[in-house]
């Protein structure tokens, strides 16, 4: 039996992130990893630092996010001293292409509400002719684009290795191989069971993604997820040629270029689609006409983590004290807020009133499903 | 580590055909992979990758690795290991990643 101050099951970049957090405030952290057959969502992701659009509909979220970008140059600074490992930030800001006027007024009317509701919230709105000078090789079929400097990205891959590494060097036990069958709640804190392990713990931290319905489910809470399925194509590599961000295309680090993103609700099958793929690169090359020359070296489908309403859930469990659940479908643009803020919070450190928008008891009065924030 | 070629050619009755490396006129037996031919023709570095600039050569020959990408008959990062060689066939090697300018008006990659 391993003993330990807290157990983080899921080692994605929400559970790492967190552990990360947690063992700079000194914790002994052991963190569970399920292994390859789990879904992966932290594998699977587009690397987007996003923020526009963000938290429409909920301004607590939106407040969340920008609060989250403006912390990652000190996660993203404290990753490469203690790893070495530069995981490629650029806060450049990002564009959002459209290919109709539907699209741009629809995106349009959305960043205003934000701006109503949170009053500074940059972003400009910019003609063809326009984007053309700011972003070259936008194609002809692109009616315009909304820029906000709030955005960004990062090389994901490089962040969750970064943080594994990290978490490491501060001491963090990595349990990985075995899926959570078990967790008993007694007065002394936890015992989880995965595989031949058993884990006590003082407190316990819920980040396993989808797998957290089931693990929810062991603690007697009933916990609203959905996987949404995104695909995602990449190119050969290139030679840089874009100088920021888009919600659908990104030029990698390392000079891949990413192609997303697709939403769909087809259970828990994270394969690819030919039509989709289709869809996907069309769009692309419509935005970017130069690719349509560029050579596909992969495909993958991964899993979003989706509440009702999109938002996270940040909840300290009522009928398990000592446990929280925590999921979100952002977990690269809310690293460096789920190491430097929520950490601390769940180490009893700072209040942190923000969380309480985030509860689960608003899904017991808000039925409404909306797409993701 | 010896860098030493490991590769023999197996007799064959292949007729050969004549590709270009660089430049240079390679006679190679027909109905082999690029990839093939230029280890078997001593060849040791095919490529520079795009991260590092290091220098690298065909590994799996089999589609897999992307380390043998070369750019044949003008069109950049061709997996010189799925390609089978024919009289002609100009081959240089990948330096770096591709420029995308350049294959604006090139056509499409189905001649190789």
């Amino acid at each position: 039996m391993h003993k330990t101050q807290t157990t983080v099951i899921g080692g994605g970049l929400l559970g790492m992130a967190t552990a990360y957090g947690l063992a700079r405030l000194g914790q002994k952290v052991c963190v569970l990893d399920e292994g390859d057959t789990a879904f992966r969502a932290s594998r699977g992701n587009f690397g987007l630092l996003w923020v526009q659009g963000k938290g429409y509909g909920m301004a607590p979220y939106a407040r969340w996010t920008r609060q989250a970008v403006a912390l990652w140059p000190e996660l993203a600074s404290l990753l490469l001293a203690e790893t070495g490992i530069d995981v490629q930030l650029r806060q450049s800001g990002g564009f959002q292409l459209c290919l109709s006027e539907a699209e741009l007024a629809e995106e349009v009317r959305r960043l205003q509400w934000l701006k109503d509701e949170l009053g500074d919230y940059p972003f400009e709105v910019l003609r063809n002719a326009q984007l053309s000078q700011r972003l070259p090789g936008v194609g002809p079929a692109v009616v315009g684009a909304c820029y906000s400097p709030m955005d960004g990205d990062v090389n994901p891959l490089k962040l969750l290795r970064a943080l594994h590494q990290a978490c490491q060097l501060q001491g963090v036990h990595l349990l990985s191989g075995d899926k959570v069958m078990g967790i008993e709640a007694g007065d002394n804190g936890f015992v989880v069971t995965a595989g031949e392990q058993q884990v006590r713990s003082e407190q316990l931290v819920l980040a396993a993604g989808l797998g957290n319905r089931e693990l929810g489910a062991h603690l007697g809470h009933a916990i609203p997820l959905q996987p949404s399925r995104g695909q995602i194509l990449v190119t050969e590599r290139v030679e840089p040629f874009l100088s920021h961000p888009t919600s659908t295309v990104r030029q990698t680090d390392e000079g891949t270029v990413q192609l997303g993103d697709s939403a769909e609700s087809v259970g828990f099958d994270d394969g690819t689609s030919t039509a989709v793929m289709a869809d996907i690169a069309d769009r692309a090359v419509r935005s970017f006409p130069r690719l349509g020359n560029v050579r596909l070296v992969r495909a993958w489908g991964a899993l979003r983590v989706l509440t009702p309403d999109g938002f996270p859930i940040y909840q300290s469990l009522s009928k398990a004290p000592g446990a929280y659940l925590l999921s979100c479908h952002s977990g690269v643009t809310l690293a460096a807020i789920h190491a430097l803020r929520l950490a601390p919070w769940i180490a009893g450190k700072i209040a942190l009133p923000e969380v309480a928008a985030f509860a689960l008891d608003r899904f017991n009065f808000a039925p409404e499903v909306r797409h993701a924030g | 580590m010896p860098a030493d070629s490991l590769f023999i050619q197996l007799p064959t009755d292949s007729p050969c055909v004549m590709i270009e490396f660089e430049g240079q006129p390679l006679a190679v037996p027909s109905g082999i992979s690029v990839a093939a031919a230029l280890l078997a023709s001593g060849i040791r570095q095919t490529r520079r990758t795009a991260v590092s600039g290091a220098p690298r050569a065909p590994y799996c020959m089999m589609g897999v690795c992307f380390e043998c990408l070369v750019e044949v008959n003008g069109v950049p990062n061709c997996q010189a290991c799925m390609v089978t060689v024919s009289d002609g066939l100009k081959v240089r090697r990948q330096q770096g990643a591709r420029a995308l300018n350049a294959l604006a008006e090139e056509g499409a990659h189905d001649g190789i």
